[in-house]
């Protein structure tokens, strides 16, 4: 009996009241296994938390060095989730509309206490096409794409370019001449979208007789835009697709990158 | 189909293959049949059960044993020797693909089955209309076209059908109103200049172009530099003469000219939903001038 891991109980306040704690329906209630020292333990750990069982029960000694890893992915995640408590935060201030988005983000830095965090959001947000990047280049250096990987790879290429749009649309916002005119340009691109852009390769042949069915007001880069030019519209779009729609892509991608992370073997190792 | 409304007849056919595949057990393995009777194998099929029950009452006209709904294999009148059948009530009922799988097999263990369309039909599938499978076909495909045009209908969503926009027509004013040069008092609103000229290059008359203040390079507005006389964009640097040639900086080709001509009050009319462009000859064109 005194052999055994548990922990004998002395007669302390604190030991009574952990131990009148733990017994507690409350307590019982969420945390369903036992203390996680045995190997089952730490496994029914893993698999009874809806987070933690995205990850893999164990990992071998290479997937935490720095050295081979970078955390280029983990630096990834978390500017993902500052990225989301500043842009939240910044949604209490930030007007989308025509009148109001330039004072506002003016505002945002003049008249909010802690006028950085705007600055956090926007450095954050370059930081994070960085870090992707290199986690890209990690994973491509290191042959970490290669089979059983191949679809996580295809996950992380899209996310890749979710990432690159929550930029392209964050950058929109300010309202100001840079964001008006790099949108300008940037999203002129979509006029050359293959049959879907009036501009684009076939979409002169998408015709009714004389009637052209893609053109300057019913293409890509009008859905884009929502008009014809970086208008109200466009504000508007760029603001619900940047604080709504893609995270929300993104997020169940990354619980799917993550998850298959664990179901392909772990962090690849050193080849 | 026309064959298929027919099986109103052929079902009650169908229906004791139930009774008499549990009627083969029970004949061939006495032992069982306790079994069978307390908890019979038809009995372990969700859909095979209920049929079994409800059939002799919901259909009166086949079920000659008043008292024989009790037990299923009593309303059989006869015909028992076919016991390759055995295994398909188990299998029957429970998906449809097991159930053709399982019919499937049925017709190739007894090619002695009396009609194929009844074999391969489920032993529980007596709508008179359609077969199950059919009905499943129809729903699908019902399910599949309602949905497409739902999505359809969310894609136009994105596209308002009434625009906020500045039209692409306006009226300018009179000729007499403009001195010769560039104007720039639509610049602001509709994206315009309004330039008159003594001596065009591709008309060699005097009159009024309508140069659009879209860079050709990649979509910003260039300015114009009075003291330099040119358009400038402050994007990239590209550069036009004011007849819209471009001669500094990356951009590709001449800014573009809309549409103009004289309205039916005498003023001067800019269609920006016609283009023209310089590189492709259609500078020539009469419309792209207003001759004044």
């Amino acid at each position: 009996m005194a052999d055994t891991k548990t922990v004998t109980p002395k007669e302390g306040a604190g030991t009574r009241f952990w131990n009148w704690l733990t017994e507690t329906q409350v307590w019982t209630s969420v945390f369903r296994h036992d203390r996680p020292d045995t190997d089952r333990g730490r496994v029914l750990v893993m698999l009874s938390n809806v987070f933690l069982h995205l990850h893999p029960v164990r990992i071998r000694k290479s997937g935490v060095k720095l050295r081979y890893t970078w955390c280029m992915g983990g630096l990834s995640f978390f500017l993902f989730l500052s990225l989301t408590l500043t842009g939240l935060l910044l949604m209490f201030y930030y007007r989308p509309t025509l009148e109001y988005a330039y004072t506002d983000i003016v505002g945002l830095r003049e008249h909010v206490p802690l006028g950085i965090m705007r600055e956090m959001h926007r450095w954050g947000a370059h930081a994070m096409v960085i870090t992707v990047w290199l986690h890209m280049f990690r994973v491509f250096m290191t042959g970490s794409y290669k089979p059983p990987r191949e679809f996580n790879w295809s996950v992380g290429v899209i996310m890749l370019v979710l990432t690159l749009l929550l930029s392209f649309t964050g950058y929109l916002l300010p309202w100001d001449q840079l964001a008006i005119w790099a949108i300008t340009v940037g999203s002129g691109m979509a006029r050359a979208t293959p049959f879907l852009g009036h501009e684009g390769p076939g979409a002169s042949l998408l015709r009714l007789g004389d009637v052209p069915l893609i053109h300057a007001y019913d293409d890509a880069r009008f859905a884009l835009l929502g008009g014809s030019f970086v208008g109200e519209g466009a504000l508007l779009r760029f603001y619900v697709l940047h604080c709504v729609g893609l995270p929300l892509v993104i997020a169940v991608l990354m619980a799917v990158h993550f998850w298959r992370v664990r179901k392909d073997g772990g962090i690849s190792g050193p080849l | 189909m026309a064959d298929d409304t027919k099986p109103e007849t052929a079902a009650p056919k169908i229906i004791p293959q139930t009774g008499e595949a549990t009627k083969a057990a029970v004949t061939t393995e006495s032992p069982v049949d306790g079994k069978i009777a307390s908890a019979p194998a038809t009995g372990a099929n969700p859909a095979a059960t209920p049929h079994a029950t409800t059939t002799p009452a919901a259909r009166p006209a086949p079920a000659p044993a008043p008292a024989a709904a009790a037990t299923p294999a009593a309303a059989r009148p006869a015909a028992a020797p076919r016991p390759p059948a055995a295994p398909i009530p188990d299998l029957a009922g429970k998906t449809t693909t097991v159930a053709s799988i399982g019919g499937a097999a049925a017709v190739k263990a007894a090619p002695a089955a009396t009609a194929a369309k009844a074999a391969t039909r489920d032993p529980d599938d007596t709508s008179p209309l359609l077969t199950r499978r059919a009905w499943m076909g129809l729903a699908w495909g019902a399910f599949s076209a309602a949905s497409a045009a739902a999505l359809a209908a969310t894609g136009r969503f994105m596209f308002p059908n009434v625009l906020n926009e500045p039209p692409q027509q306006f009226k300018a004013g009179f000729p007499n109103e403009y001195g010769i040069g560039v104007d720039e008092r639509w610049k602001e609103k509709f994206g315009v200049w309004l330039v008159r000229t003594a001596d065009d290059i591709e008309q060699h008359a005097g009159g009024f172009y309508a140069l659009l203040t879209v860079c050709t390079h990649l979509g910003c507005t260039p300015n114009y530099l009075s003291a330099e006389n040119k358009f400038k964009c402050p994007c990239h640097g590209s550069g036009y003469r004011l007849t819209g040639i471009n001669f500094e900086g990356p951009t590709p080709r001449p800014l573009e000219r809309a549409r103009v001509a004289l309205a039916d009050d005498g003023q001067i009319l800019v269609d920006k939903s016609r283009k023209f462009q310089y590189e492709l000859g259609q500078w020539k064109d009469p419309d792209a001038f207003l001759k004044a």
